[in-house]
């Protein structure tokens, strides 16, 4: 599904290097999950796969299925099927929860080619999704994300998720700002998307988001690359024992 | 004083070109407006407040041509079930117009209105009494000489609102039109404005507000890319009473809109809102003075702009809190959305207070689309162009929210979206 070979990125205005040669393959129906220290790189990988302004790539590829997405603009790679929650979800003022999402929905489908989703249609696939995630109406008619709480940002960025129905889902730091039952719900909606053709890249600094979405593989990454890779139980190790052994023995 | 030879001379052409009406009771305010004309002469680029803004074409003896603009677009409003009042180049059609006639309001004509009426004591008195601190001779000039315009006076709760349309039909038109909305004590309009009225336009709206009253305004400015507009709004509120009004501007090549507002009774509530779209030569100017003279009185100044291809946005506001006006809520907000480089705003926002328990706030701000906000679109799926459009609607959105109501909002917001998609292409 996603393959990343030898990625190196560095920022555009400062001569900084953050990625440095990172490699990393995520299977379709897998959830790989990405692990680190602060300032290892983590966001930015998420950011340079989005196609955000501000990194060069000097080295290395990223596709999804086979396909370039380091050359499309970020809304190609969404309609491509590239879809990243963010860990800070930007407020829009003055534009409807609604009908940001219908926007982007039919704005994904014509670009593929589809048909536009009529607006009942619409409104009742929303309705039902919202419902799973505990949105209620009025926060779907409120301005998109303007006067949410931190619950009520990542549950948005699930729900988008969930209606955009993207091939490659990368999770941005989703746990961060939340309490035990909105992870809780958050991941329950993750986990509703988990599907054979569907990937995951979970970006997590602790293991707790873990226990409620089962990753197939964890990766530690450090300085800009991928140190060490493992099961589930990778994850258990840095909780009990922090990034020190695992970097020790990496270097 | 004698003038300056250039604004005497400047003021004498243009008020040779023009003929007083017949006046009836109107004719000793029109008198007197005339004299402060001639007092304090029509402006020129030396006056401290039209600085930012030429007044010459406003000023001289005939309007520049303005090109009608084709458009199979709907005129705003349509679906607004409302009492209708048709200016075409600011001559009343009775054609196009409603019946004047409607529950708890009586509307008149100020063509028609000949001998005594109640509108003497506002027509002029609210203009007269705004020139100062700072002179409006425009105003003064549109008092003398105003053919036509509405006299509304609203003892109720008026069942829907007026809507003044103003229709513009010849490339050299030059329409002078006052009105004067009187709210008595209780009682509630909403006044609806839209069109290009003319080639020219000087409008003056005098409103004054008895206790408790409240009006709504809100107005679209025609779409006619070289017509010119000067105009003026003075309003006096009463103790607990709302004055509301916000305004949409989309081109024009030039829009001096001015506001004059006296809070004089306490608990009073004043908002002033404005969202314009320009590109090219347009210009776009508010000039806002509001004067808090009462004890725990609100006021609002919300004004948006977004320009481009060189496009120039104007802002003047001020707030003047006199001695004992305490606990005044003052807040005024100009923000410009500057979507390339050869596009400009001008700003000056001014504070004056001499009362010592009040919170006053302003800001002004210049800047380009929100980076992070574009991002977030795009990475949704949404093209660049059309997530352009939406955040530079999510920018406008504090002054259209001014409009309290939401299907007014959501018709405002269409309209903006509807230009934007134009202007791209």
């Amino acid at each position: 599904m996603l393959e990343i070979k030898n990625l190196h990125v560095q920022l555009e205005e400062e001569d900084k290097q953050i990625l440095k040669g990172v490699n990393l393959t995520v299977e379709a129906g897998k959830v790989h999950a990405i692990m680190g220290p602060n300032g290892s790189g983590k966001s930015t990988l998420s950011y340079v796969l989005s196609g955000k302004d501000g990194y060069e790539v000097t080295e290395g590829s990223a596709t999804l299925e086979g396909e370039d997405i380091l050359e499309m603009e970020p809304e190609e790679r969404a309609a491509a099927g590239v879809f990243l929650a963010f860990q800070y979800p930007v407020e829009i003022p003055g534009v409807g929860n609604m009908t940001f999402l219908r926007t982007a929905v039919n704005a994904q489908r014509k670009a593929r080619g589809e048909e536009e989703m009529s607006a009942s249609e619409f409104l009742k696939v929303v309705r039902a999704k919202a419902k799973d995630l505990k949105i209620d109406a009025d926060m779907l008619k409120r301005p998109v994300n303007v006067g949410f709480s931190g619950g009520e940002k990542k549950r948005n960025e699930i729900l988008q998720m969930a209606m955009l129905e993207p091939k490659m889902c990368i999770l941005d730091e989703t746990d961060s700002g939340l309490d035990v039952d909105a992870m809780k719900l958050v991941a329950e909606g993750v986990n509703a998307l988990r599907d054979e053709g569907r990937g995951f890249l979970v970006i997590t600094h602790y293991q707790r988001l873990l226990d409620h979405i089962q990753p197939d593989v964890v990766h530690i990454m450090a300085d800009g690359r991928i140190v060490k890779t493992g099961g589930p139980e990778l994850a258990l190790e840095v909780e009990n024992n922090g990034y020190a052994d695992i970097l020790a023995e990496a270097v | 004083m004698a003038l300056p030879q250039i604004k005497q001379d400047a003021t004498d052409a243009r008020l040779a070109a023009l003929e007083m009406p017949q006046g009836g009771w109107s004719k000793a305010a029109r008198d007197e407006a005339l004299a402060r004309v001639r007092s304090m002469g029509l402006p020129n680029g030396r006056d401290e407040y039209w600085k930012y803004t030429r007044p010459d074409t406003l000023v001289q003896p005939d309007a520049p041509k303005a090109a009608l603009l084709e458009s199979d677009e709907a005129p705003i409003f349509g679906e607004v079930d409302r009492l209708k009042v048709v200016f075409v180049d600011g001559v009343f059609s009775a054609e196009e117009s409603d019946d004047l006639v409607m529950e708890h309001v009586s509307i008149d004509r100020l063509a028609d209105a000949s001998d005594i009426h109640w509108a003497k004591d506002v027509y002029g008195v609210l203009e007269a009494h705004g020139q100062v601190p700072v002179q409006r001779p425009l105003a003064s000039l549109n008092t003398a000489f105003a053919t036509d315009g509405v006299l509304i006076h609203v003892s109720g709760k008026a069942p829907k609102p007026i809507s003044l349309i103003y229709r513009h039909a010849s490339e050299t038109s030059d329409a002078i039109l006052h009105h004067v909305v009187k709210i008595d004590s209780g009682a509630e309009l909403t006044l609806l404005e839209n069109g290009p009225a003319a080639a020219r336009f000087n409008k003056c709206l005098e409103v004054e507000i008895a206790d408790g009253g409240v009006f709504h305004h809100i107005r679209a400015q025609g779409r006619d890319h070289e017509r010119r507009a000067a105009t003026a709004i003075f309003t006096r509120l009463g103790e607990e009473s709302v004055f509301k009004s916000f305004t949409l501007t989309a081109n024009g090549v030039l829009t001096r809109n001015e506001c004059v507002i006296e809070l004089t009774g306490d608990n009073a509530v004043a908002h002033v809102a404005g969202a314009c779209v320009g590109d090219g030569d347009f210009h776009h100017d508010d000039t806002v003075f509001i004067t808090h003279d009462a004890l725990n009185c609100e006021s609002r100044q919300v004004f948006k702009k977004v320009l481009r291809n060189g496009a120039t946005g104007v802002f003047q506001g001020k707030i003047l809190v006199k001695e004992g006006a305490q606990k005044t809520d003052g807040y005024q907000i100009s923000q410009s959305l500057l979507l390339d480089e050869d596009s400009q705003f001008l700003a000056k926002p001014e504070l004056e207070i001499y009362a010592d328990d009040v919170a006053c706030s302003h800001g002004s701000t210049s800047g380009a689309i929100d980076e992070d906000g574009l991002f977030y679109l795009r990475s949704r799926g949404i093209e660049e162009g059309p997530a352009t459009d939406l955040l530079t609607i999510a920018f406008l959105a504090e002054a259209v929210m001014e409009i309290e109501d939401e299907s007014l909002q959501e018709e405002i917001n269409s309209r903006v979206e509807a230009w934007l998609t134009r202007r791209r292409g």
